[in-house]
C-alpha cells in the first residue's frame, strides 16, 4: 500500500498544526461557532446530538493492520471503545471531545492518516472497490489513481470552497463495487481504440433528496489527463453550482438543469483551453504510485474448497462470507460487522485489535473497508480459512451474512445524528429479531437492503433492492419503504410503495415483500430481478392489503 | 488612522479608494465594481490615475482581458467565508490571461482563508487589523503543496511530484 514521503508527512504534520491553532482559537473565544464551523467541517468534525463526531479518512478503504490498531486505540482512550465504519469507507467516533481532537489528529498523522476534507464542501475521501488488486477481473488496480486523486484534491486551493460536498468513486473491474455511478464523478479505469489506458468518465451521480444516476462525460480519456480533465468538471462545477440553494447544490443538479449534451461542451471546452498547459501526470508519478500497489508475493497453491466434508456452520461462513481470488488457492474473506445484537458498521477496539492480528497473520497485513460497512482480509489462503473462521466466530466476527437481508447498509440515524428524522439502528435490530432463521436468509439469497434515517440517504436507502426511509411523521418515527434499487453496474434507483408505515410494521412489511418474491421468482431469480420483472404492483398489493400491515 | 491592508506578506497603508468612500482625486487609485467600469468604459479608462476592477463571484474574469494592460489591481469580492468562485477567477487572471498586477481578496476573507487564496495567485488581503499578524503567519501554513500553482517557491522543490 502506499506509504508516506517526507512531502506526504509534512502535510499532515502541518495540517494537525493548523487545526490545533484553530482549536485553541474557538475554545479561547477568538472565533465564532460560524467562522469554526467551516475550518473544522474541512477537517471532518461535526458537532451532533449528544457530542462532536469526527469522521477520519481511510482513503479508498486500505488500512495496514498498524492502522487498524491505531484506531483501535483511539476509541478506547478518546471514545466509548468503538468506532462506526461508513458507506464511504471511513470510521466515525461518536463521542471525542472537541479539545482532543487536535491530539487524535496528532496519533492519526504517526500512522500516516487524517481527517482533512472528510466533510465541507470540497473534493471528498475517494473511494474504490474494496476487493481491488484482489479480483480476477479487474482491468487495472484502481488504487493507484485513487492514491493519485486524493493528493490532487488534498488542500486544493481552487476547489476547497466548492457549492457542496463532491465525491469521486474508481473502480477497475465492470462489476462496480464502489457505487461509481452515484457519486458525483465516477472514474471507470477503461482502454483505447487501441488498447491505450486510460478512463470512461461519468458526472453528476448522487444520492441525498434527489437521487440521480450519473451520465457518461466522456468515453475515453486517455490516463495522463485525468487530473486536467476532473479540473475541467471541477471548475464548471465551482462557476455555475447553484450557491442560493443547499438542496441544489450538487453537480448532479446543474448536470440535470443544464443536460448532458450543454454539460459535456462546457466541460470539453473548459478542458481544451488548458490542457497544453495544464501540467499532465508524469509517467514516472504514476509508476512511481504503482509501485506500492505492486501484487503481494504470494504462493504457488492450488485450488482447493477448504470447506469440503467441514461441519455445516462453516461451509455457511466460507459460502457467503467468502469470494474468489485472482491468485489460485487464495479467497477474500468478508469480516461481517452486522451481528444482529450490534449497530452495523460499528467494531469495538478490540475487535479492531484482532482484525489487525489476523491481518498480520493471514493477509498481509491489510484490511480493507467496504461501502457495505463490513471488513475485508483480501488475500487469505485457502487453507487457513478454517482456522480463521473458528477466530472470527469467538470474537463475534463471522455472521455467515453477506450478501443477505440482514447484511444491511444502515446510517447512525436518529440516535447519533443531529440531522436524523427516525432511528435506524432500532429497526436494523427489528428486522434482525424477525429474520433470524438462516435457512431461510440464504433461501432468498442476495438481497441489498439499505436503510437511512433520513433523505440525505447516507444509508443508500434509494439504491438499495429493498430501501428504508425514516420521516417524521408528527413527531412520530415513520418509515417509507422503496425497492428494485440497485448500486452496482446495473444502477437504478428504487419506487415507492405506498405509504410509509410505523416502526413496528417494518418487519411484517419486509416480510410481506419477500413472500411475494418467493410466490413469483423464477428459478435463480434474485429479489431485485423479480422486482424489475413484475413491478411494484404485486408487492404493493400485499403490503397494503387489509389488515392493514399489523 | 488609514485604512491597511495585508500585501506581500506586509501590512501596509492602503492607497486605493472606491466609488462608496467620496470623492477620489483624478490621479489618485481608484477600484471600481465591474457594473459601474461597464456603464462609463471609456470615461474610466481615460482617467490618469491607476485602475482596479472589483470582481463579484458571479462575474466573468474574461471579461476584463482587453483591459488587463490598463489594470493594476483586481480584486474578487467573497461575500460569504464559503464563497469559492473568486478562487477560480483568481487562479485564471494569473494563469491564462497572464495577469502580473496586484491580485486582492476583499468581503468575508480571515486569517485561515489566505494560504489558498495565495496559492491561486492573491497577494493582498483585506483583513480587519486584528488578523494581520496572525494571516501573515498563515501564508506560511504549509511548506508544501501536490499542485503546481502560482504562488513562488512552493512548489519548485517538488518538481518530481508535480500532479497537475
Amino acid at each position: 500500500m502506499y506509504r508516506y514521503d517526507v512531502i506526504d508527512k509534512t502535510l499532515v504534520d502541518e495540517r494537525v498544526a493548523q487545526f490545533r491553532d484553530q482549536t485553541r482559537r474557538f475554545l479561547a473565544g477568538e472565533l465564532s461557532d460560524d467562522d469554526f464551523r467551516h475550518l473544522r467541517l474541512r477537517n471532518g468534525l461535526y458537532i451532533q446530538r449528544h457530542a462532536p463526531m469526527l469522521r477520519v479518512a481511510i482513503p479508498y478503504g486500505l488500512l495496514s493492520s498498524k492502522q487498524l490498531r491505531a484506531l483501535a486505540s483511539i476509541a478506547r482512550r478518546y471514545d466509548r471503545g468503538y468506532g462506526h465504519f461508513t458507506t464511504r469507507q471511513n470510521i466515525q467516533y461518536n463521542w471525542p471531545r472537541i479539545e482532543d481532537v487536535p491530539d487524535i489528529l496528532a496519533e492519526l498523522a504517526t500512522v500516516e492518516m487524517h481527517a482533512i476534507q472528510t466533510s465541507g464542501n470540497c473534493i471528498r475521501n475517494v473511494t474504490s472497490d474494496p476487493l481491488a488488486g484482489a479480483v480476477p477481473d479487474e482491468l487495472e488496480d484502481p488504487r493507484p489513481w485513487c492514491e493519485i486523486i486524493r493528493q490532487w484534491s488534498t488542500f486544493h486551493p481552487e476547489f476547497t470552497y466548492l457549492p457542496r460536498k463532491f465525491k469521486i468513486a474508481v473502480t477497475g473491474t465492470p462489476q462496480d463495487r464502489a457505487a461509481s455511478q452515484l457519486h458525483d464523478i465516477g472514474v471507470h479505469i477503461a482502454r483505447g481504440p487501441d488498447g491505450e489506458p486510460g478512463f470512461e468518465i461519468l458526472a453528476g451521480g448522487g444520492l441525498g433528496r434527489t437521487p440521480v444516476i450519473g451520465q457518461v462525460v466522456r468515453d475515453f480519456l486517455p490516463r495522463e489527463h485525468l487530473l486536467s480533465y476532473l479540473e475541467a468538471i471541477l471548475r464548471v462545477y465551482n462557476r455555475a453550482g447553484r450557491r442560493d440553494n443547499i438542496h441544489k447544490a450538487r453537480i448532479k443538479i446543474l448536470v440535470k438543469s443544464l443536460g448532458i449534451e450543454e454539460f459535456r461542451r462546457r466541460v470539453e471546452a473548459e478542458w481544451e483551453s488548458f490542457r497544453e498547459y495544464g501540467a499532465r501526470t508524469p509517467v514516472e508519478e504514476i509508476e512511481r504510485v504503482r509501485g506500492f500497489f505492486a501484487p503481494h508475493s504470494y504462493r504457488l497453491l492450488e485450488d482447493a474448497d477448504p470447506s469440503a466434508g467441514q461441519e455445516a456452520a462453516f461451509r455457511a461462513w466460507y459460502r457467503y462470507n467468502t469470494h474468489p481470488h485472482k491468485m489460485p488457492g487464495y479467497r477474500i474473506v468478508f469480516i461481517s460487522l452486522k451481528k444482529p445484537d450490534v449497530a452495523p458498521g460499528d467494531a469495538t477496539d478490540a475487535q479492531m485489535e484482532l482484525i489487525a492480528d489476523l491481518a498480520d497473520r493471514y493477509s498481509f497485513g491489510e484490511v480493507r473497508v467496504t461501502h457495505t460497512q463490513n471488513l475485508v482480509l483480501g488475500d487469505v489462503e485457502q487453507d487457513k480459512a478454517l482456522e480463521l473462521w473458528r477466530i472470527l466466530a469467538e470474537a463475534g466476527l463471522a455472521t455467515p451474512n453477506i450478501g443477505t437481508l440482514t447484511d444491511m447498509i444502515c446510517c447512525p440515524g436518529l440516535d447519533f445524528c443531529s440531522l436524523a428524522n427516525a432511528g435506524s439502528i432500532e429497526v436494523a435490530k427489528l428486522i434482525n429479531d424477525r429474520f433470524e432463521d438462516y435457512d431461510y436468509l440464504y433461501d432468498l439469497g442476495e438481497i441489498d437492503l439499505k436503510m437511512s434515517g433520513c433523505m440525505n440517504a447516507c444509508g443508500h436507502h434509494h439504491v438499495g433492492a429493498i430501501g428504508i426511509l425514516g420521516v417524521d411523521k408528527g413527531g412520530e418515527e415513520w418509515y417509507q419503504i422503496t425497492i428494485g434499487g440497485a448500486a452496482g453496474s446495473d444502477a437504478s434507483l428504487g419506487s415507492v410503495i405506498g405509504p410509509s408505515v410505523a416502526k413496528r410494521d417494518v418487519p411484517e412489511t419486509l416480510a410481506r415483500l419477500l413472500e411475494v418474491y418467493v410466490r413469483e421468482r423464477h428459478p435463480d431469480e434474485r429479489f431485485l430481478d423479480t422486482v424489475r420483472r413484475l413491478g411494484v404492483k404485486p408487492f404493493k398489493e400485499r403490503v397494503y392489503a387489509a389488515p392493514a400491515a399489523a | 488612522m488609514p485604512r491597511r491592508l495585508l500585501r506581500d506578506g506586509a501590512i501596509v497603508v492602503d492607497e486605493w479608494r472606491t466609488t462608496a468612500d467620496g470623492a477620489v482625486a483624478d490621479d489618485g487609485p481608484l477600484m471600481l465594481a465591474l457594473s459601474e467600469f461597464r456603464a462609463e468604459r471609456e470615461r474610466w479608462l481615460a482617467r490618469p490615475g491607476l485602475l482596479g476592477i472589483i470582481l463579484s463571484p458571479v462575474d466573468d474574469e474574461q471579461e476584463l482581458v482587453p483591459h488587463l494592460a490598463r489594470l493594476a489591481l483586481v480584486a474578487a469580492e467573497f461575500t460569504t467565508v464559503s464563497e469559492g468562485r473568486g478562487y477560480t477567477q483568481g487562479r485564471l487572471l494569473r494563469e491564462r490571461w497572464g495577469f502580473a498586477g496586484e491580485l486582492r481578496a476583499r468581503g468575508a476573507i480571515h486569517r485561515d482563508h489566505v494560504f489558498l487564496l495565495a496559492r491561486c495567485g492573491f497577494n493582498s488581503f483585506e483583513l480587519a487589523e486584528s488578523e494581520f499578524e496572525g494571516g501573515a503567519a498563515a501564508l506560511r501554513t504549509f511548506s508544501a503543496a501536490y499542485q503546481t500553482s502560482n504562488d513562488r517557491g512552493l512548489h519548485s522543490a517538488l518538481r518530481h511530484r508535480q500532479l497537475s
